[in-house]
């Protein structure tokens, strides 16, 4: 082992071991909770857990953290990459989904917090790991993982619950609360109390983190990677995928407006001030897809997998500078005019003026245009009036047009990132000539 | 004569101690910062499973940001040749040497309390009718919080400040027609001469020049420091405002309360119930409130109390 990777390892010991120590003491918690409910068998499983940590804890605070296997970490690099990683999260996505009510039982969702709690403790002991995961600046997004799932669990515990009961026919949990009680004291206490606890938790947080500064500011010396604050990162990853006018631009406007025009597309008047999936599914899982499965898988994929030359990196991987992604695409017009039918790509001359250049151009990219106007008019229209009849008619045209071309594109960031890993396409409609990529 | 008697007290505090239902009532609606809240509120929207704090917590954030922040415009100059010293400073100088800490972890926890909040709002589907508007200003607010954290991510002047501002900035020279590497951008041109280039397209506008320097640094500093948070200030005002003025606290709808609520309206609180007709159907007891301060607080209403 490399003997800066000893340093690390020592600094990095001290606090893995309080970390041991405080999810075995959430554990001993667990078994008090499971033992005062007669919950023999569980109060043991998480006793004997506990148990289990506080001797990790103890190792580690005195200087060797439990180590994961290296052939497990090199295992682990081989698998993941861009296209294992995105599939893989959004087919869990998809599994939590279907398993929800299952997944909700908080004993489940304990044990899955546990194994991934451990995992994060095993990972850090791993100097590449740690070295971008401990980074000051990626702290937050690590809290912020478990905050989204904790915060996930707890609305989805409380949707299959309300689920449960509105297929009674009873109403909705929060129904049961109907008391009306003065905003002073109790709202304004609780108010205050949360302020102080937010700002204790800030303070303490600045004392045990310092905030990162590094060299000054040096325009001759460019850092590999460059790297923008992490909650534009997701969009620094579309840019793998999407030309920078489109993955820096077009993108996120639509992601704004299509965020603002959500309450006048939603039309479903129920769901309501309750937390339900039943009976809002659509609108449920179009906004988990692109929250959780685009914005969110994006942002943790530009964080903490893109190293130099915003190549790939697994987990355990050292962020080689030597790495470069291969990036030899091709264009849609490429794909058709030379691949496809083995012919020359169409010329283009702009010495006989602009319309015969536009023209020229149009013929080249005419396979990239008409897959564009199939994707984006023809199969909303076919769609009008075959399966989502019924909503273009509730809708009418102008909104039906919004919202489909809003999902559109919020599914063509998937297929793009298909298309880019199967046929290495860069481009479906590609015209240098006036910067415009699609 | 206690405190409480004294004509000072009551100049500030307009009536007694709220150890009665009447002046609990009164203490709210007296109080400019307190009136934002309704009088009575149903408990359900009290409950941390349902809300999960996270609009509270957002607000709060941003006042921890303004507080710290207006502590570190003592110090700090946004100059090349001190805005990187003066950082450092902070940590080794200054008395209260954690307060670019607290100032930062704030801005990344703000950040992330306003997606949680977004994300709580979208899952009781809160954002649906009266509430459409106060959605958009919400996300009006995120916004906000972005470009805040953006433009103060700027200020330290070392390498991760200088590139991350140089990668996220480089994406206004792609804006289609008005960047210098945006799609179209040639068809703006005066006589063969290009309008649009490096030095006069978007990102030149945002930057103040070619690259992101000195005058990048002060443009963002007025940006961060003045015109994001006055914006950001007027939209929460809006927020908060239309959350009362929406009905509180979302619910669920209850069957026959409409007609009761419309009753009690009827009954007849003077102008203010009637112009808040939703608000007096979503929770009934508030409209008798804003009646209280129609009657009480009149000057002519003879009295104090
Ligand atoms: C700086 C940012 C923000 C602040 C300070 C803020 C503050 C608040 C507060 C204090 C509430 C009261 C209920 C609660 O605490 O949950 C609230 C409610 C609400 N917020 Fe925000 N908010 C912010 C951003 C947003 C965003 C990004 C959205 C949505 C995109 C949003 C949409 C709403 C809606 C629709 C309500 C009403 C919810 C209900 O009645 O249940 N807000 N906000």
């Amino acid at each position: 082992m490399h003997p800066e990777s000893h340093a690390l390892l020592a600094t990095t010991a001290w606090w893995l071991g309080w970390f041991y120590a405080a999810v075995a003491a959430l554990n001993a918690g667990a078994a008090v909770w499971a033992a005062r409910r007669h919950a023999w068998l569980r109060a043991a499983a998480w006793s004997a857990w506990g148990a289990g940590l506080a001797a990790a804890a103890w190792f580690s605070l005195a200087g060797h953290p439990p180590q994961l296997p290296e052939p497990f970490k090199q295992a682990c690099d081989d698998l993941l990459g861009p296209v294992t990683f995105t599939a893989g999260a959004l087919g869990l996505l998809a599994v939590g989904y279907v398993l929800r009510r299952w997944l909700v039982v908080p004993a489940v969702a304990w044990l899955l917090l546990n194994v991934s709690l451990v995992w994060l403790g095993l990972s850090l002991s791993d100097a590449h790991f740690a070295a971008i995961v401990a980074r000051p600046d990626n702290v937050p997004i690590v809290a912020m993982v478990y905050l989204l799932g904790f915060f996930t669990w707890a609305g989805t515990y409380q949707a299959v619950e309300n689920d449960r009961r509105l297929a009674r026919g009873q109403g909705p949990v929060e129904a049961d609360y109907r008391d009306e009680v003065l905003v002073w004291p109790d709202v304004i206490y609780l108010e205050l109390i949360g302020a102080i606890l937010a700002t204790v938790v800030l303070i303490v947080w600045s004392l045990l983190l310092r905030a990162p500064l590094e060299q000054p500011a040096n325009p001759a010396v460019t850092p590999n990677p460059a790297k923008a604050p992490w909650y534009f990162l997701g969009l620094q990853e579309l840019l793998v995928y999407f030309p920078p006018w489109l993955a820096g631009v077009i993108l996120p406007a639509l992601m704004i407006l299509g965020l603002m025009a959500i309450p006048y597309l939603d039309f479903n008047p129920r769901g309501n001030g309750y937390y339900t999936i039943a009976q809002r599914r659509f609108a449920y899982l179009t906004f988990q897809f692109g929250f959780l499965g685009l914005w969110v898988l994006l942002i943790l994929i530009g964080t903490f997998l893109r190293g130099p030359n915003w190549s790939f990196f697994g987990f355990y991987e050292a962020h080689d500078a030597q790495k470069m992604a291969d990036m030899t695409n091709v264009s849609l017009a490429e794909l058709f005019w030379v691949t496809a039918l083995g012919r020359e790509l169409p010329q283009v001359t702009a010495s006989h003026g602009m319309l015969v250049e536009l023209g020229q151009i149009a013929w080249r990219e005419a396979p990239g245009l008409a897959a564009l106007g199939l994707y984006y008019v023809a199969l909303p229209w076919l769609l009008a009036r075959t399966l989502l009849q019924g909503l273009a008619a509730k809708l009418g045209r102008t909104r039906y047009g919004v919202l489909t071309l809003l999902l559109l594109t919020m599914l063509a960031l998937p297929l793009k990132m298909i298309l880019v890993w199967t046929v290495h396409l860069s481009y479906v409609v590609n015209i240098p000539e006036y910067f415009f990529y699609f | 004569m206690s405190l409480r008697d004294s004509q000072i007290w009551k100049s500030i505090f307009r009536h007694p101690a709220p150890v009665d239902r009447r002046n609990r009532v009164m203490v709210i609606l007296s109080n400019v910062f307190l009136h934002v809240h309704p009088v009575v509120l149903k408990k359900h929207a009290l409950r941390p499973a349902y809300t999960w704090y996270m609009g509270l917590l957002a607000f709060w954030l941003f006042v921890v940001e303004t507080v710290t922040g207006v502590l570190l415009m003592f110090y700090y100059r946004p100059t090349v040749e001190w805005a990187y010293n003066d950082i450092l400073a902070l940590r080794d100088v200054a008395s209260l040497g954690v307060l670019r800490e607290v100032h930062r972890w704030a801005a990344h926890a703000m950040v992330i309390v306003v997606w949680l909040h977004m994300y709580r709002v979208f899952l009781t589907g809160s954002y649906k009718p009266p509430r459409e508007f106060n959605w958009c200003v919400g996300v009006m607010l995120l916004v906000a919080t972005l470009l805040l954290s953006f433009t103060g991510y700027l200020l330290p002047w070392d390498q991760l400040s200088m590139w991350a501002v140089t990668v996220g900035s480089n994406m206004a020279s792609a804006v289609p027609l008005l960047g210098s590497e945006g799609p179209g951008h040639q068809m703006l041109s005066a006589g063969g001469v290009d309008v649009i280039a490096s030095g006069s397209d978007a990102r030149y506008a945002l930057l103040g020049a070619r690259a992101v320097g000195e005058e990048t640094l002060n443009r963002f500093y007025i940006l961060h420091c003045v015109a994001i948070p006055l914006v950001a200030a007027v939209l929460i005002s809006v927020h908060l405002w239309r959350v009362r003025k929406d009905g509180s606290i979302s619910g669920p709808e209850e069957e026959g309360r409409e007609a009761r609520g419309e009753g009690r309206e009827a009954g007849g609180e003077g102008p203010e119930a009637r112009d808040e007709g939703r608000e007096a159907r979503g929770e009934g007891g508030d409209a008798g409130g804003e009646g209280l301060e129609a009657r009480g607080e009149g000057p002519e209403a003879g009295g104090r109390w």
